[in-house]
């Protein structure tokens, strides 16, 4: 039987290059520190990625990891979870991949419901790219790039993930990593779309989101199993709610065929006729 | 019982220590990233320096490693009194700062077992946690002598003529 494994055991020895203070930096110790709780093995789990900041983190975990397309990470890890359901997939997005290029497979995702662990960092802003609005930006940010905020009204995704058939809803914040490894071994744990929007500032273009860890509070009130209540929990409370907020009980999609097969078949089936 | 509080005790003690070394750790490799290499070199110094204070628990203790902790334990601010903030980070910063932010961790450290030694817990407890509230006490003595060894950094320390990152 093999020994079990230290969060260090998750981190491969490449280097972060994340701006110092970033958010980010405690959501990988977090996903270590989750791993090692689970028990699991770098060879049984996926992270899989898009583009952006957040979507550096494969390369930094000693997991297999997908670096993928913008805004696709959750093609990928749906089409390699159906294939390969003892993996534990890890899908890792941030607020602009996830929500704007990416909008249309988180939607889908949840209603799928596919037993794969969504992780967004939200930092209400496109970092990698300096600094532009995301769908989570306030209408009112002032920005070099958005002279007097956008104007446009913000995504609210934890209740577009629960409309869309989530199962299990879930807000952290960056500031308190311990707290948000526990989460995600609960995410992990919990069959179907387990969806973990992690608040996780921006040092650098977003420097008011220092405030974050004054305003981050537990979320007053337990999980609940009806999406109804869960969404007019969330419609209403100040965006700081900090917990578990959903805990739904559908059964995940599986696929219907078995995973079964040679390379060389597969290679077969897909070969382009007549090249 | 109260032998197992004991034994409680010591784990979060030792826990509270590697989460600090973990985090020293942390902010050295993001110093290094940034060619800030005098502040990633204190960094790893304060990490080896936790690291040992760690190690002095296992071997005090016996344990061949941390035993688990109850399934409910959490710090009560999240993180352990001695971690640094993620967020104190500056790529400019200067061993100063590294210290400042030193000082201010052993002395949430130090105020942490001073509050167990004056509280309820069984007496094993409460002498414990004042002998590591002592040894904090030394450590911020320590840093606060360091501290004046180290030039103090100019008003506009963090001004950069041209920053990694700007808008455009």
């Amino acid at each position: 039987m093999n020994a079990p494994l230290a969060a260090k055991d998750f981190k491969s020895d490449y280097k972060p290059i994340w701006c110092p203070g970033c958010g980010d930096y405690s959501v990988l110790s977090s996903i270590t520190k989750a791993l090692a709780t689970l028990g699991l093995r770098p060879e049984n789990v996926a992270v899989v990625s898009g583009i952006g900041c957040s979507s550096r983190i494969p390369a930094y975990t000693t997991c297999y990891g997908f670096h993928g397309v913008h805004g696709r990470s959750l093609a990928a890890a749906t089409g390699l979870k159906v294939a390969r359901p003892d993996l534990t997939v890890l899908v890792a997005s941030g607020d602009g991949d996830g929500y704007s290029i990416g909008g249309n497979h988180f939607l889908h995702a949840c209603r799928r419901n596919v037993d794969l662990t969504y992780i967004v960092m939200d930092n209400h802003v496109y970092g990698m790219t300096k600094g532009q609005a995301s769908p989570t930006t306030e209408p009112d940010w002032d920005s070099k790039l958005a002279p007097g905020g956008s104007g446009v009204r913000e995504f609210h995704p934890l209740v577009i993930a629960l409309a869309s058939g989530a199962n299990f809803v879930a807000r952290a914040f960056s500031g308190d990593p311990n707290g948000t490894a526990a989460i995600l071994v609960e995410a992990v744990r919990h069959p179907g779309f387990s969806f973990v929007e992690v608040l996780s500032p921006c040092v650098t273009f977003r420097p008011d989101q220092r405030t974050w860890k004054e305003r981050a509070h537990p979320a007053p009130v337990a999980p609940t199993d009806d999406p109804a209540r869960a969404a007019r929990r969330i419609m209403t409370d100040d965006g700081f709610n900090i917990g578990v907020l959903y805990k739904g009980n559908r059964a995940p999609y599986r696929g219907r065929v078995p995973a079964t097969g040679t390379v060389d078949a597969l290679e077969r089936r897909f070969e382009l006729q007549g090249v | 019982m109260a032998k197992n509080q004991y034994a409680e005790f010591m784990a979060q003690a030792y826990t509270m220590e590697l989460e600090a070394t973990e985090r020293y750790a942390q902010f050295a490799e993001q110093l290094d990233t940034h060619n800030n290499r005098e502040v990633a070199d204190m960094f790893r110094k304060l990490s080896k320096i936790e690291a040992l204070h760690a190690k002095r628990i296992l071997e005090e203790m016996g344990w061949p490693s941390l035993p688990a902790l109850p399934a409910a334990f959490a710090w009560e601010e999240g993180e352990g009194p001695e971690s640094a903030p993620l967020d104190a980070l500056h790529y400019l910063m200067q061993p100063f700062h590294a210290l400042q932010l030193a000082l201010q961790c052993e002395q949430r450290a130090q105020a942490h077992f001073e509050g167990i030694a004056a509280g309820k817990a069984p007496k094993k407890v409460r002498l414990a946690a004042a002998e590591m509230a002592e040894e904090e006490r030394e450590h911020v003595r320590l840093i606060q002598a360091w501290l004046e060894r180290v030039p103090q950094p100019s008003a506009d320390w963090d001004h950069d003529p041209d920053p990694p990152r700007m808008s455009e």
